[in-house]
């Protein structure tokens, strides 16, 4: 009978111990937000310019972490995709609409002696990317351009152009070797088709 | 010292160095054309600093350096400069960069220039920047600023400094003829830096495949003073690299991702170090380098001191290039190298060597396979890697993967390729992987820029919205305040009833002063024998418009003392406000009386605005007997204290008013006491007797006033007393008018001018009399019930209508009359029928008149019933319609006979006329209200299918109408029509079908009779009118011809038509039946 109350005890003072331990630091090192968020959106491209149907990345982020597809980002292409898909552990889909595999970057440009400095861009640009003042010519930050496109629309002269990065010495990367498979195919007989010949 | 460690891996391909290692250095000749690239280093490339046209001279500065991670760049000889464009340059990619182009004048003209002569003098940094001036970047591959490897001791202890001299590339002898031939420069050089640097040993790296070039480091050594060791390595690719060379040397590892300095050693190209020194001892910038030219494609392999921006085609040139035994152009070595296909594109700082290779040289690469996975790879790697995982991530693009597999640590040697048993072009995997990390890094930093600054715009967004916020409910606040405050005063203002009842009584004391003056004006424009009816009637407008404010007045005060407490106050002002009300009327009456007198024009209005001042006084009263009991009730119902209290205010009321008629009786009789003496003196003064007689009327009106005060006052009080001061006063009024009535009639014997006067103040006093005498009526019948006041006075309300409808109608009648006189007196023809008219007039007049007696007889309005008014105006409006007939038959014939009352009669015609349609406007709302009850009794689906029916009929008349008229659109109206029916056919139920065609068939034949019939009658009438035209020779009997037969010619195609529809109607019903 002793026996059985000293456990009791025992059990129950533990039990107050290890509860007080866990509910302060519960309160202690609480992580304040999602932590996925973060991650999220740290994976999608910044761009902010809204094709997902979200008011910037971040929004889109949450709304993935709530549960969103994860395809709705054109200019994160099918790499962001791949990326969120390996990170919440979901199937990799198809990027959603018509947009192109390989997204072109682009920045945009103000054809300058055609603006007539109303700041409309300047207040779209999610990035104050732009340059300018009120009745100044207005000038875009190519490095802080995100290329989302969103400055085209406002402009009443229609003087912004999207213009498509053009490769320079300075961002050309090497290109990924050809494809061994089909000179594989070419050598060994049986993996041979009609159409693949070899070089002469 | 001098001991070798080993490092891992390694190959050993075939060297191929002795081709170019036969000859010494010579000099490269002189490109036409120099095209020197900004950039040729690591980092930011330099900023041009001349312009096209601009002559330049050997070592002058074209191109600025940018920041510390850029040194300029110097003209390679003189000449002009003939562009700055993008030109082709020694690139992987092969594509163009910015070029500065020179045009050589071939003297190859230095720009002044002096070397240091003692280096020592300088501090270090002032010397590492004078080397930097002087152009100098890493010579051995990748070009980085020397300047900023110099810089590494500032925050790094370096103790080794390992002069890079192994040159482990097969075909390029570039350095070892270097050192061969220019060992004491180097050496020179290796001073320099040493005393930039100083590391407490320096080693010179070489492979031992270079015996010659050891020989003579190792003599220039001799002459030094310092400890330089000269150490001999294994040959073996890559020993050349940085990292290989230190583990060879120190048998230490630079760690993964760090630089040797790291370890405390800093490495030097022995290209490099001889270009230092020929800076700072000759003072000449970096301007030229030593490329071998090699390869199977050149018929002279040699190593060329060449001038920077000199194109390859002129080294190739030189060297005797065979195109026709060129496969491959390699710049660098074949085992880091990267073939070109443009000969154009210049020597740089980095350019150390370029290799035409003949196809038996360096064959086309074998097709790559699968990897087998034999690790050959693995054991070449001098970086420790393992190439063939590496690869496998590259491919699938896991470049995380590779990362984490240090791929950043491969060096790209090239070695595992070389080995690679498949022909996997592994380095270039691992490039692309390379790039496309760096890429994504780049995309990386951007895209945590554009977070930033999205966030930073979006909380600076958010911030302006927020203090928007705050400002505008700041404002609101404010304006709520300022608007409570406003609030408060005004509640403060008027909070109690009293001062808003004050408003409204001096409101109505306003207006009353208003009429009071209107009126006073009306009299002297109705006393004034000349003035316009046009005037009189203005101001009587006026008069009219002031009363109905003050009535407005008096009833919203009525409506006020209805919710108000304090009742017994206003009680008695209401009674004041009634007694004016009373005066007014009489006023009115009395301006009636005097305007009757000299026959004005306005009679008629007065009278009118007489009555409705009547029944202003009278509901002046009503409000006050609404507002007395009412008051009585509310302050007994509040507390029976208080009632007691408002009785005793009310005896009290009751009892000032008495002394007040009191005291305008006396007040009263003197006056009229002065009146009489002024009288009886004769005096013909007439100002003051009208002043005096103008005082009497005041005062006569306050005894009024005061009187009927008091007697209206009276009944609620004390339901007996009145009766018997009403009398007094009554007898006091005669009394009065007897009086002034021998005053009048005294003056009239004196001939008097004050006699009219006189008479006017007689009648008034007359009209006082009556009225006294009304008041006591009044009182005596209050005094039993006072509902019958109202009652008599509503009676006498309706009373005042009919008699002006009666006045208009006798107008008319005398108006008739004497346009039949006229008419009689002018022998006029139509003066019978006129007369006739005449005396239907009279007739309606009688009747009307008797109606209006019978109304007034009744004294009770008689609301006969609709049903018997309908018939009524039946009558009416044909009694109307029959007169109207006539009066035009006259007025034609008047017209006919050129009678000059042609004018007056088209107007009384007219005027009959518009009441005919009024009469007939009035029957049809009553005969419809009966239809529509009839087709709401009739079923909904019945009625679609008369409405089918209808529209059937319809089209059906229109069709014919425009057979009628040849229309072309008759053939689609036709079609149109039989869809109709078809319709109709449907919606009827199929058993009764040949009923309702009949019906319809019988529907059409009637419609059609009665239109023929109406043709008919025209026809006819239009042929009597066409006789009597004939008759009277009129001109316009040939157009009336016409138009009859035109008439007649339409009856005639209606009843064809009528004919042909009822047979096809006939037919089409026989096949509907067949069917």
């Amino acid at each position: 009978m002793n026996t059985i109350f000293i456990a009791i005890i025992v059990l129950l003072a533990l039990a107050i111990v290890f509860g007080l331990i866990l509910g302060y630091s519960a309160i202690k090192f609480k992580v304040a937000g999602n932590p996925i968020v973060d991650q999220i959106d740290s994976i999608l491209p910044q761009t902010q310019c809204g094709q997902c149907g979200h008011p910037g990345c971040r929004p889109y982020a949450q709304s993935i972490a709530d549960g969103e597809a994860i395809n709705k980002c054109p200019p994160g292409g099918q790499a962001t995709i791949e990326a969120l898909a390996s990170l919440l552990d979901v199937e990799v889909l198809e990027l959603d609409g018509d947009h192109d595999e390989n997204p072109v970057k682009t920045v945009a440009y103000i054809r300058e002696d055609e603006c007539i400095g109303c700041t409309k861009c300047i207040t779209a640009c999610p990035v104050d990317a732009i340059l300018g003042a009120a009745k100044q010519m207005h000038t875009v930050i190519v490095d802080e351009c995100t290329g989302c496109d969103l400055c085209v629309a406002p402009c009443p002269v229609d003087c912004i152009d999207m213009l498509e990065v053009p490769t320079t010495i300075g961002n050309w990367k090497w290109q990924a070797p050809s494809n061994f498979n089909q000179f594989s195919q070419q050598l060994i007989a049986t993996d041979k088709t009609p159409a693949a010949e070899l070089p002469s | 010292m001098g001991k070798v460690f080993a490092f891992h891996g390694g190959i050993h391909p075939p060297e191929n160095k002795h081709q170019s290692s036969q000859s010494s250095i010579i000099k490269a000749p002189l490109a036409k054309i120099l095209r020197i690239p900004v950039q040729q280093h690591i980092g930011v490339a330099a900023k041009v600093c001349v312009s096209v046209g601009d002559k330049v001279l050997k070592g002058q500065r074209i191109a600025d350096a940018q920041g510390k991670f850029s040194v300029p760049i110097h003209a390679s000889s003189s000449g002009t400069v003939c562009a700055i464009d993008l030109q082709s340059v020694p690139h992987p990619s092969g594509m163009n960069a910015l070029c500065i182009s020179i045009e050589t004048d071939g003297l190859d003209q230095w720009i002044e220039h002096q070397g240091l002569e003692d280096f020592r003098a300088l501090n270090k940094s002032q010397l590492i920047d004078y080397i930097r001036d002087r152009g100098i970047a890493g010579m051995g591959g990748a070009g980085f600023p020397t300047a900023v490897k110099l810089h590494l001791s500032d925050d790094h202890i370096v103790n080794t400094l390992i002069i890079n001299a192994a040159e482990c590339e097969p075909y390029i002898t570039a350095d070892d003829l270097l050192m061969r031939e220019r060992a004491s420069e180097i050496i020179s050089g290796i001073n320099i830096l040493q005393h930039l640097i100083e590391p407490s040993h320096v080693i010179i790296g070489i492979e031992d495949n270079k015996p010659q070039a050891i020989r003579a480091l190792k003599e220039a050594i001799e002459h030094s003073t310092y400890n330089i060791h000269v150490v001999s390595v294994p040959t073996k690719y890559p020993s050349g690299g940085e990292k290989q060379l230190i583990k060879l040397l120190t048998n230490v590892e630079v760690p993964s991702g760090g630089i040797p300095a790291d370890v405390g050693i800093v490495c030097q190209n022995v290209g490099t170090v001889y270009a230092i020194n020929k800076a700072v001892r000759l003072g000449e910038s970096l301007v030229s380098r030593i490329v071998t030219v090699t390869g199977e494609g050149v018929s002279k392999p040699q190593n060329y001191e060449t001038l920077i921006g000199t194109p390859f085609s002129t080294l190739l040139d030189a060297a005797g290039h065979r195109e026709n035994n060129t496969a491959r152009m390699l710049i660098g070595g074949p085992m880091m190298g990267y073939s070109i296909s443009d000969t154009a594109i210049p020597v740089v700082k980095t350019s150390n060597c370029i290799i035409a290779a003949s196809a038996r040289e360096m064959p086309e690469p074998e097709p790559s396979q699968a990897c087998i996975r034999c690790g050959l790879c693995e054991q070449v790697c001098p970086a420790q890697l393992l190439p063939q995982q590496l690869h496998w991530f590259a491919k699938s693009q896991e470049y995380e993967k590779a990362q984490q597999h240090n791929l950043f640590d491969c060096i790209e040697c090239g070695a595992c390729s070389y080995v690679c048993p498949s022909n996997i072009p592994l380095v270039q995997y691992y490039r692309h992987a390379k790039s496309s990390i760096r890429e994504e890094q780049q995309e990386r930093r951007k895209a945590d820029l554009a977070r930033e600054r999205f966030e930073a715009k979006q909380m600076r967004e958010q911030r302006a919205i927020d203090e928007k916020a705050e400002k505008r409910k700041a404002r609101a606040d404010q304006a709520a305040k300022a608007q409570e405050a406003k609030k408060l005063a005004a509640q403060n203002a008027d909070i109690s009833p009293e001062n808003a009842l004050d408003k409204l009584k001096s409101a109505l004391s306003d207006t009353q002063a208003q009429i009071v003056s209107a009126q006073q004006a009306l009299d002297a424009l109705s006393g004034n024998s000349d003035a316009s009816s046009s005037d009189t009637r203005l101001a009587d407008l006026k008069l009219q418009q002031a009363k109905t404010k003050a009535h407005k007045l008096e009833q919203s005060i009525q409506d006020f003392k209805a919710s108000d407490n304090t009742a017994i106050i206003d009680s008695k002002k209401l009674k004041i406000a009634a007694a004016q009300a009373n005066t007014q009327l009489l006023k009115a009456q009395q301006a009636l009386k005097t305007a009757q007198e000299k026959s004005l024009p306005g009679i008629e209005q007065l009278t009118a605005t007489i009555a409705i001042l009547n029944t202003e006084a009278t509901r002046a009263a009503k409000a006050y007997s609404a507002v007395t009991p009412d008051a009585g009730t509310g302050s007994i119902s509040k507390t029976s204290a208080p009632a007691s209290a408002s009785a005793a205010k009310q005896a009290i009321d009751l009892k000032k008013l008495k002394t007040a008629a009191a005291i305008a009786r006396t007040k009263l009789k003197k006056a009229q006491t002065q009146y009489q003496q002024l009288l009886d003196q004769d005096l013909q003064d007439t100002d003051e007797a009208v002043a005096l007689k103008e005082q009497l009327q005041l005062l006569g009106d306050k005894a009024d006033a005061t009187e009927t005060a008091f007697i209206s006052a009276k009944p609620e009080q004390s339901q007996a007393a009145p009766a018997a001061e009403l009398q007094q006063n009554y007898d006091k009024a005669h009394k009065l008018y007897h009086k002034a009535f021998d005053a009048l009639q005294k003056a009239q014997q004196a001939n008097s001018p004050a006699v009219e006067k006189m008479q006017l103040s007689i009648d008034k006093l007359k009209v006082k009399l009556d009225n006294a005498e009304r008041a006591l009526n009044g009182a005596t019948q209050q005094t039993t019930t006072v509902p019958t006041i109202t009652a008599t006075t509503g009676n006498s309300q309706s009373n005042v209508t009919p008699p002006v409808d009666l006045d208009k109608l006798r107008l008319r009648y005398q108006k008739a009359l004497a346009a039949v006189e006229k008419a009689q007196l002018e022998q006029n023809p139509a003066a019978e029928k006129m007369k006739v008219a005449v005396d239907k007039l009279k007739s309606k007049l009688d009747s009307a008149e008797q109606a209006n007696l019978e109304t007034t007889g009744n004294d009770q309005p008689s609301t006969a019933p609709s049903q018997t008014l309908s018939p009524a105006l039946q009558t009416d409006v044909d009694k109307l319609l029959k007169r109207y007939e006539k009066a035009l038959v006259t007025l034609d014939k008047a017209r006919l006979d050129s009678s000059p009352a042609v004018e007056k009669m088209q107007i009384a015609v007219d005027k009959l006329k518009a009441k005919l349609d009024d009469s007939l406007q009035q029957a049809p709302t009553t005969t419809q209200a009966a239809t529509e009850s009839v087709e709401k009794a009739t079923t909904p689906g019945q009625t679609d299918q008369e409405k089918l029916q209808k529209r059937y009929n319809k089209a059906l008349l229109t069709l014919e109408k425009a057979r009628a008229d040849n229309s072309p659109a008759v053939e689609k109206m036709q079609i149109a029509v039989e869809k109709l029916k078809a319709k109709l056919d449907n919606s009827q139920p199929q058993p009764a079908i040949t009923q309702v065609v009949t019906e319809l068939v019988e529907k059409t034949a009637t419609a059609e009779q009665s239109d023929l019939e109406k043709l008919q009658k025209r026809y006819d009438k239009a042929l009597i009118t066409l006789e009597k035209a004939r008759a009277d020779n009129s001109p316009a009997v040939e157009k009336m011809q016409i138009a009859v037969e035109k008439l007649n010619q339409k009856s005639v195609n209606a009843e064809a038509l009528a004919n042909s529809e009822a047979s096809n109607v006939l037919a089409s019903i026989s096949t509907e039946s067949q069917e």
